[in-house]
């Protein structure tokens, strides 16, 4: 397993990332985890400026692009807060891939601070908020697909399932073949439409096939790719971010 | 379909094939699914991450000194009386087992799994010589008889089910139309034992060549490879430069990493140590025995410090058991001798960018690969380092680089680098999308051939943050 993570103690102030696929198609998901640390008393600051973290053009081969773009978000956390990403993906590539990204570059250092300093926002508000929660939605069945970055890069497979837990009137169940990729990686669905869409029609399949009436997870790219196959085949059933969720049934 | 008709360039349509046949689906899904739980289960009582530790270290240690190491192998396997040969690439391979065949009057050879023999085409450059060679791994057998190549690298014929195995024995060997798979093995079983007896050369792989001793060691189930070993007067072992290992004890650690990874065994029913030819007064083993150590590329990769994390792999197949892309498009599909994940890493080196550009892509980097991989290979990250290298921003370290680049993809991601290092034009751009999202298109090429298109937010999280802190100080 990875190796064991300290957690600091609560922090005062965070930063927060909103990440590109946040920022423009699942804007409210951003908005509901910035109202759940700040419910927990934490100031958020959300630095204007940020954009993307770089990841599609890293995944691309397009190194210096890449290079690029994160150097400008680098320059964006300047105090030493912690810095909340909603997506595992986007955490995952500010926390292990920086450091290659600016390996031998003036930045370097800087790089490997900031990555320091990353937290995927379930993996903060359990192990750092030790977040609890006053559901006051109904009695339901939820499925939760956890993204293969959270899961794998970060090793975050638990702290979602453990945020649901915390919901009393809400099952989780397991889906089939649960660690399994929905398909999307980025740029391979586009590439690989076909093989992309075996996956994701599996993992429709698998998810519908729990009985769960909502599903969430707490990676946009799989939310666009599994819903847009919800969507396309006219199935009611559509997933929605985890933040949503937990903000939704508590407020 | 037969062997030349796989090929990487087409490996867009071969799956596409694949994806379509309902068979083929089957197949491997249930394959894969039940290679993944044997793996689970049988390292549940593992510290599965020590191991893999301790592989992954052994491993890189014999890379450090691999120049040395092949020269100690060299020397040790030369004190045994097995003969060592050296080719730059998998013609020189073949040139040189055919010329040690027809030295011998060889017209049948026998041959023990090889993946390295089939990566130089071994069998087809001994059919034009005359000189027949025949698979006796039972997997490579089938894949043989029915004019394939293997569609794995550790269970060759893991495409087929019990059905079709049946037709094509029938169809090729008159054996009965059965679906009682010990029928079927026995007669596979009469069939080759006859061969064994009467094959002038017995050809087989290696695992690990332990560089300290000189010996040449063979992981296998059926005990075909002992046979092809022992039996012919001469044997000829065949492998990559990478598989030398330094010392006898990095042995045992690899072996129990392979077999649980491979096929979830703690043993294989065979295991063998082949450390030279008969000597005076034994009974059995063959005159002589030869090695053939293949280079076709490997030296190239060694010279780059991160591609050579390639060369630690010890061929166990747990990366293609994991990956979400073979178990649904298996291993034809990518049209080359090592499928799958490894496959996609090492094949570009072999066969060089132009000729395997998609396969690098051919991966969601999901990271089941670099998870399971017993030798820790951080297959992602080497997928990664690939794509750069077909978009000329590697280090133009491997042959095609660069094949990839268009001027139409380049102008795309500066464009998306100037948005994106100009936030307030970025801002913009998404205020005007948030605005004219009516006319988003509901047609985004193959995304929406099986999805519906994502839908762009009116606001975007920029706009919202503004206006929560605006009612935040409205509030106090
Ligand atoms: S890359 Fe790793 S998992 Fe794949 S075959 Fe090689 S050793 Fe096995």
């Amino acid at each position: 397993m990875t190796p064991v993570k300290l957690y600091p103690p609560k922090s005062e102030k965070v930063y927060f990332f909103g990440t590109c696929l946040v920022d423009m198609f699942y804007p409210e998901a951003g908005l509901d985890g910035i109202r759940l640390l700040e419910r927990e008393g934490i100031e958020v600051l959300f630095p204007e400026d940020q954009t993307c973290c770089g990841q599609p053009a890293y995944t691309s081969g397009y190194q210096s692009e890449a290079r690029a773009v994160a150097a400008a978000q680098l320059k964006l956390f300047p105090e030493p807060w912690p810095i909340i990403v909603p997506s595992g993906s986007c955490g995952g590539m500010m926390r292990t891939h920086y450091s290659q990204l600016f390996a031998g570059t003036d930045q370097e250092s800087l790089a490997g601070e900031v990555a320091s300093r990353v937290y995927e926002l379930t993996e903060y508000l359990v192990h750092v908020c030790h977040l609890q929660l006053d559901d006051r939605g109904r009695a339901e069945t939820v499925a939760m697909h956890t993204s293969c970055s959270a899961r794998r890069e970060m090793g975050l497979a638990e702290t979602g399932p453990m945020l649901l837990a915390r919901l009393g009137q809400v099952k989780l169940v397991e889906q089939e073949r649960a660690a399994e990729c929905c398909g999307f990686g980025g740029t391979f669905a586009v590439r690989h439409p076909e093989v992309s869409a075996a996956m994701v029609e599996d993992k429709v399949q698998a998810i519908e096939a729990t009985g769960a009436s909502h599903f969430v997870s707490s990676d946009c790219g799989c939310l666009m790719n599994i819903n847009g196959r919800f969507e396309h085949q006219k199935k009611a059933i559509q997933g929605e971010h985890i933040a949503s969720y937990l903000w939704r049934r508590t407020s | 379909m037969t062997v030349e008709t796989y090929t990487p360039r087409a490996f867009h349509r071969q799956a596409h094939d694949a994806l379509g046949n309902p068979q083929i689906r089957s197949n491997f899904r249930r394959a894969m699914d039940g290679l993944m739980t044997k793996r689970r289960d049988v390292f549940s009582d593992w510290d599965l991450e020590t191991l893999r530790e301790l592989g992954a270290n052994i491993r890189l240690r014999a890379l450090a000194r691999l120049p040395d190491l092949l020269e100690q192998l060299e020397a040790n396997c030369e004190a045994n009386g097995i003969r060592v040969h050296w080719a730059e690439d998998g013609e020189e391979a073949c040139r040189i087992i055919r010329e040690l065949c027809e030295s011998h009057g060889a017209k049948s050879v026998i041959k023990g799994k090889s993946m390295v023999s089939e990566e130089m085409h071994l069998n087809a450059h001994l059919e034009a010589a005359g000189i027949e060679a025949l698979e006796s791994d039972l997997g490579e057998y089938l894949v043989q008889l029915n004019e394939q190549t293997p569609s794995h690298i550790i269970m060759p014929a893991i495409h087929l089910n019990t059905d079709e195995i049946s037709d094509i024995m029938h169809d090729k060997t008159g054996t009965d139309r059965t679906r009682d798979v010990d029928y079927m093995t026995a007669a596979a079983r009469a069939q080759l034992r006859e061969r064994f007896m009467n094959a002038d050369v017995g050809v087989s792989g290696v695992n690990f060549a332990v560089a300290e001793t000189g010996t040449l060691c063979l992981v296998e189930n059926e005990g075909n490879g002992r046979m092809t070993t022992t039996v012919p007067p001469v044997h000829i072992a065949v492998t990559g430069i990478e598989k030398v290992v330094e010392h006898l004890r990095d042995v045992p650690p690899l072996y129990a990493l392979l077999t649980r990874s491979a096929t979830g065994q703690h043993v294989t029913t065979y295991f063998n140590m082949i450390s030279g030819p008969r000597k005076a007064g034994e009974h059995d083993g063959p005159r002589e025995v030869h090695l053939v150590l293949v280079d076709s590329g490997r030296s190239r990769i060694y010279q780059d410090d991160e591609l050579l994390d390639t060369l630690r792999c010890i061929r166990c197949g747990a990366c293609m058991n994991h990956c979400p892309v073979y178990t649904r498009v298996g291993g034809h599909s990518y049209g080359t001798t090592y499928p799958g994940p490894i496959g996609s890493i090492l094949m570009p080196h072999m066969l060089g960018l132009e000729e395997t550009k998609d396969l690098p892509t051919a991966s969601s980097l999901c990271g089941a690969c670099g998870e399971v991989c017993p030798v820790k290979i951080p297959i992602p990250d080497l997928l990664v380092r690939l794509r750069r290298e077909a978009v000329g921003e590697g280090r133009g370290n491997v042959h095609g680089a660069g094949v990839k680049r268009t001027k139409k993809e380049v102008a795309a991601w500066k464009t998306w680098q100037w948005l994106a290092t100009h936030p307030s034009a970025w801002r913009g751009s998404l205020t005007m999308a948030g605005k004219l999202r009516a006319l988003t298109p509901s047609k985004l090429g193959p995304w929406t051939q099986y999805r519906t298109a994502p839908k762009l937010a009116k606001r975007s999280l920029h706009a919202l943050v503004k206006s929560h802190r605006r009612e935040g100080e409205g509030e106090s």
